[in-house]
């Protein structure tokens, strides 16, 4: 029998738990936070202190800020982010529309390389995408880092799926109104699919914000460095002589997804737990 | 997977199924126009780069060469004849084999625990999320920082207990495992949010039955009813982050290197020196195979996990 002594002795034994936990999970954020905050003296002392003697985060940020263009590449990461989400969107809303609510032959082929498309994982075609692009002579440009993700055979699979949610009374109202069927997409379907577009908006820009392999592969230039690119060139640059600054630099690119995510937890959980059926 | 029936978070939920819609002969081409579009990037940016990937692993290919011939097996032979292949196949396998137990148990560990009060839930899923969300390279370069021999946090605290810390990354006997760890650290929330989701859809009352048929300790609840019901869910976890741990790359190529003296070397970032620093696309492609045979055997136990069914009703 669970007796309530017992149900208040778990409780407490959870929250240690649970805290202790949390303190490992929160730790590097908090020692970037604290590092970021010390003068480089302290920084650069065997002995362990939280929180810093002198308080140096401003300098910290204006260093950081001076010998990166740090705006330049949270810029460039929005801009990325954005169009690729928007591409993604143009491209996969038509085509999941006609896989879920009309017929046509070859539907299921297609459905059938749409769900094989979901397992193949991005390093699997980075050697051919590059030469392709490098054929093309578009290395080293925003374009390189957008068009190979403006196709999102996932998103297809998702909206496919909300989409067949949709009451046939609503297409069929719409179309009785004249309304056509690429107007349908745009002016029916996206409306009534919101939720899902919102949790596939919040997998992909996560997904492009945070990712470093491609940008590495196909980017030379500085000025279009992405948030992740800028953190790894500043640490082959300062590492080792400044870890101030370098922390500063490295809370200031992970700050815009972090903030986002503590204003909009369920959503950005829901979104990312998306991930899993990949 | 069959048309009404959705896998959020590797449990399965069962749609409403959607009336059988009559369409008129005027819409015989407009589908074709609507995913016109997205058949022509698919076969551009996936399913072509794919049979190339493959294609290109029998070629001597290399970027900016005039001409490639084809050279069967060689790279394959090149690959199973080299040191470093084995060495870096070695390395991604006792990563992965470090990682999905850790992940998946401490997710586990930490869904059963948020599950089983009802204090202080979010808040807590909101602090072991959150290494999910944060930029990797950035938490990498923190985790570098940690590990510092002489200024790090880690061997500091080692220092206060008498304990000589070893210089994690630039030891070849620690360094490995210092990216296994940091692979936890940001995987195991990410999984507990698969697991939260497979606990929530255990029916209450397979509890309450429980108990009436004398299942009293909270132990016995978990092994007749949580652990049973939570298995497909966690073979599914179990399969995800395999994948996500093969393509273990970031930390290694921003912390390490894949050094020293190649302990942490790894397939994808064999893939990527060979491919896009030296450019030899051919056996960066051969690369490339292995790791997707890895990817493939995966997926098959995934689907024949999901094809055995997972019924919650």
């Amino acid at each position: 029998m669970t007796t309530p002594a017992k149900l208040s002795l778990w409780s407490v034994v959870r929250h240690i738990l649970l805290v202790a936990g949390a303190v490992v999970m929160l730790l590097p954020f908090v020692w970037m936070i604290s590092t970021a905050s010390k003068p480089p003296s302290e920084v650069f002392s065997s002995e362990l202190h939280l929180i810093p003697h002198q308080f140096a985060l401003w300098e910290n940020l204006q260093t950081a800020f001076a010998k990166a263009n740090l705006w330049r590449f949270l810029l460039n990461g929005v801009m990325v982010t954005v169009s690729i989400f928007v591409l993604q969107v143009l491209v996969a809303l038509p085509a999941a529309y006609a896989l879920a609510k009309l017929r046509f032959i070859g539907r299921n082929a297609l459905f059938a390389l749409v769900l094989f498309g979901i397992l193949i994982p991005p390093q699997a075609t980075a050697i051919p995408v590059f030469l392709l692009l490098h054929k093309l002579g578009v290395l080293d440009s925003y374009a390189a880092l957008v068009l190979p993700f403006t196709i999102s055979v996932f998103g297809i699979f998702l909206m496919r799926q909300f989409f067949r949610n949709v009451p046939d009374d609503l297409v069929d109202a719409a179309r009785m109104d004249g309304i056509s069927e690429f107007g349908i997409v745009w002016r029916v379907m996206l409306p009534a699919a919101i939720p899902a577009v919102t949790a596939f908006g919040i997998f992909s820009v996560v997904a492009h914000w945070n990712d470093y392999f491609w940008p590495l592969i196909v980017l030379n230039s500085e000025h279009l460095r992405t948030p992740p690119l800028a953190v790894a060139h500043f640490r082959n640059a300062e590492a080792g002589t400044n870890y101030g600054a370098l922390m500063a630099a490295a809370m200031v690119i992970i700050a815009p997804l972090l903030v986002a995510f503590l204003l909009a937890q369920r959503r950005f959980v829901e979104g990312i737990a998306l991930t899993g059926i990949k | 997977m069959s048309d009404n029936v959705a896998t959020i978070g590797g449990v399965t939920v069962r749609l409403p199924v959607p009336a059988t819609a009559q369409r008129r002969g005027r819409l015989s081409l407009t589908p074709y126009g609507l995913v016109a579009p997205a058949l022509t990037l698919m076969l551009i940016m996936l399913l072509g780069p794919l049979a190339g990937v493959i294609a290109l692993s029998f070629t001597d290919y290399q970027l900016g060469a005039p001409s490639l011939s084809w050279i069967g097996l060689a790279n394959y032979h090149e690959m199973f004849g080299d040191r470093v292949f084995w060495t870096s196949l070695r390395n991604t396998l006792v990563y992965v084999g470090i990682v999905v137990p850790g992940a998946v148990t401490t997710g586990l560990a930490i869904a059963l625990l948020i599950q089983s009060g009802t204090s202080l839930r979010s808040l807590y899923r909101t602090i072991y999320f959150l290494p999910v969300m944060a930029t990797l390279i950035a938490m990498a370069v923190v985790w570098e920082f940690m590990l510092h021999p002489q200024f790090g946090l880690v061997n500091g605290v080692l220092r206060e207990i008498g304990i000589a810390g070893p210089s994690w990354l630039q030891d070849r006997s620690t360094a490995l495992y210092a990216l296994c760890a940091i692979g936890i650290w940001q995987a195991a929330g990410f999984n507990m949010v698969l697991f939260l989701a497979g606990l929530v859809s255990i029916p209450k009352q397979l509890y309450e039955a429980a108990e009436i048929d004398g299942a009293a300790s909270a132990w016995a609840r978990f092994r007749l009813v949580t652990w049973p019901l939570l298995r497909p869910v966690t073979t599914f976890v179990v399969v995800i982050s395999g994948i996500r741990s093969f393509q273990v790359f970031d930390t290694v190529h921003v912390l390490t290197k894949g050094g020293p003296s190649k302990s942490t070397e790894v397939l994808i970032h064999s893939m990527y020196t060979e491919g896009f620093e030296f450019f030899r696309s051919g056996y960066g492609a051969a690369l490339t195979v292995v790791f997707l045979t890895f990817i493939l055997l995966l997926t098959l136990i995934k689907s024949r996990l999901a094809d055995r069914g997972v019924q919650y009703a």
